[in-house]
């Protein structure tokens, strides 16, 4: 073999490596997807959607895991989102670089390394325990917010760092203060880009188990956390709660992971039901990120 | 800035004013063993009262009565008496408590389906296999008794937070949670039947009622406990031995605590009521076995009057018998 020859024969090796190594990851979320339809589908109805868990699996439904998943969702969001915007924007815009701006910074990203059960020992220690919010909504929601944190602060910078600064500079120069710059220039330019590092986060938020058993909220949960606003007949006649915060929830990964342990047959077609759910929650938010990119993308 | 600030300042004055209101929801906790008795109690009786919010977590018989003897939950879940040093921690917070016993059960030993030489286990064969002394030691069943070929023994078995755990170390080994450590344990019941089911060599322990749904994986085995007094010779687990008291030393009473300032409610006070009502068929619909039901009225006489503490402080119920559980009561 010449010298020429090897180095195509090398490059068509590569090339199907790089195809086969596609081609693993996708043909595993196959059989995955496979198997968890073929065992779940036939359950999906809505019955399953709408009731609650109860011991016959036949008649046992998701209504509390989604519902609590939602309530967790909206929590989670309303805590980690001005923090983590804000801290990437004081970081990147704002902050000197110096010593302890480098310490926070390589702190922030090993955070996003740390295993999640650890966020659910530290929830269960601070908000449960110490801030005596016991174990409901607010708990999780900002255990899951601590998790998802350091995710949206490097996605956040990420953002705005990819808006050029020329922008900045152009506003400066027209005599713009330093926030009105990053208020009406920079940050609606990155916004898009924010958003989708926030949504993959959420959808990774959204899956995890770990920390909220963690904080005890594997629990057979027959009702909802109360609803904020509610009608009744005599004045006020609409009524407004935060009870709904501290109630106690469970979420979709925990009802499959409570139905998998357990001895019934058919509870473990429950559990791959929820599972398509859940997936598709999780397909559903991704399609979101993706289209928020794509429609927003901007070329400089 | 200032009226963010003081937006958050009374949305966190909101919350902790409400949370008192939030004593609505009835909370138990505990044992993994207890959870589908309470599931179903809970499950029946939100139909029954029209909706009222029963919650029942899975956080092991001792993680239960931390979380109890701390005031967080009203109802604890329990495969085990209160143990001395619950009580001792219950005392310093405070929590008085009322001690139901609600249903018997029967722990299961159960070997691998190729398993051929094993047909049954004395409770000295069973404590050589599983006391301290035997990590490391007892590795192959040629250890265990002359006969037995010499295949690698792996075990299978609840984790140290277990009441099943506590309560097998004690009448198998002679002191609540002494074990051997070289063991794979498991809180979730499906990976202990999972691990049985995949060696030749495997042996674990768990609730009967689980392995009712397993038949068809394992291989039950009878245990003899070597006294004539309670039915010669080896006996299987099963509704029936565990019923009548032959099945010993593995069978067990179950317990709820009901917190005495929990009682104060009214809603919570339907709810037990409603548990002892009904228990009889409930445990037997959840694969355990009911008490008679006279031991429901006492139970139910107990509650009503309030009677506080436990009847087992410094008493084992190893080897007790439904009888006896019973006597002890009234």
């Amino acid at each position: 073999m010449t010298r020429n020859q090897w180095s195509k024969f090398s490059d068509r090796v590569f090339q199907a490596v790089g195809l086969f190594t596609t081609f693993f990851g996708l043909a595993v979320l196959a059989v995955l997807l496979y198997d968890v339809f073929t065992d779940g589908f036939s359950r999906l109805n809505w019955q399953f959607i709408m009731s609650y868990p109860s011991r016959k699996p036949e008649q046992a439904g998701i209504l509390a895991a989604w519902g609590g998943t939602i309530w967790i969702m909206v929590t989670t969001a309303l805590f980690a989102i001005p923090i983590g915007i804000g801290s990437g924007i004081y970081l990147e815009e704002y902050a000197r670089k110096n010593r302890l701006t480098n310490f926070i910074e390589i702190n922030i990203a090993n955070l996003a390394g740390v295993p999640s059960v650890i966020y659910g020992l530290l929830g269960l220690a601070i908000f449960a325990r110490a801030m005596k919010l016991d174990r409901g909504v607010i708990t999780g929601g900002m255990t899951l917010g601590l998790l998802v944190l350091p995710v949206i602060i490097l996605s956040t910078r990420e953002a705005l760092r990819a808006v050029p600064s020329s922008i900045r500079e152009a506003s400066l120069a027209l005599g713009a203060t330093k926030w009105q710059t990053v208020r009406y220039q920079v940050l609606p330019a990155a916004l898009a880009n924010i958003m989708t590092g926030i949504i993959l986060a959420m959808s990774r938020a959204i899956g995890e188990t770990a920390p909220l058993i963690a904080i005890g909220a594997l629990t057979y949960i027959p009702f909802l956390p109360t609803s904020p606003v509610s009608v009744s007949k005599s004045a006020p006649f609409v009524n407004f709660t935060l009870q709904g915060f501290l109630d106690p929830f469970t979420v979709l990964p925990i009802q499959i992971f409570n139905w998998v342990s357990r001895p019934q047959k058919g509870f473990l077609v429950n559990a791959a039901a929820g599972i398509i759910v859940l997936l598709l929650i999780t397909l559903f938010m991704n399609a979101i990120a993706i289209y928020l990119r794509h429609k927003n993308q901007k070329r400089w | 800035m200032k009226k963010t600030m003081m937006m958050l300042a009374a949305f966190w004055a909101v919350l902790l004013l409400s949370q008192n209101a939030g004593a609505e929801v009835i909370k138990a906790d505990g044992s993994s063993t207890v959870f589908p008795i309470t599931e179903a109690v809970a499950e029946e009786f939100g139909k029954a009262s029209g909706g009222t919010k029963v919650m029942v977590g899975i956080s092991g018989t001792g993680g239960g009565f931390k979380r109890f003897c701390r005031g967080e939950t009203d109802i604890s879940d329990a495969s085990r008496p209160i143990k001395s040093s619950e009580v001792a921690t219950c005392k310093a917070a405070g929590i008085q408590y009322v001690e139901l016993p609600v249903a018997f059960d029967g722990l299961a030993v159960m070997v691998n389906k190729e398993n051929t030489w094993v047909d049954h286990l004395t409770v000295a064969e069973l404590k050589k296999i599983w006391e301290p002394g035997a990590q490391g030691m007892v590795t192959k069943w040629s250890q265990v008794r002359d006969g037995f070929p010499d295949v690698e023994i792996r075990l299978f078995g609840p984790g140290t937070d277990s009441g099943t755990f506590d309560y097998f170390t004690e009448v198998i080994n002679g002191k609540g949670g002494s074990s051997r450590g070289d063991y794979t344990a498991s809180e979730d019941d499906n990976v202990l039947v999972e691990g049985i089911a995949s060696d030749k060599g495997s042996i674990g322990y768990f609730g009967l009622a689980y392995y009712e749904q397993n038949k068809d994986k394992l291989k039950l085995v009878a245990v003899d406990d070597e006294k004539a007094g309670n039915g010669e010779g080896p006996i299987e687990p099963s509704m029936e031995t565990v019923k009548n008291g032959t099945y010993q030393p593995l069978a067990r009473p179950i317990f709820i605590y009901v917190s005495k300032d929990a009682m104060k409610r009214q809603k919570v006070q339907d709810f037990v009521n409603y548990y002892l009502d009904h228990a009889v068929a409930l445990v037997e619909e959840v694969g355990y076995i009911p008490l008679p039901a006279d031991a429901y009225e006492a139970g139910k006489n107990r509650f009503a009057n309030g009677v506080p503490g436990t009847v087992f402080s410094g008493i084992s119920t190893a080897g007790m018998s439904i009888a006896d559980i019973v006597r002890m009561e009234k």
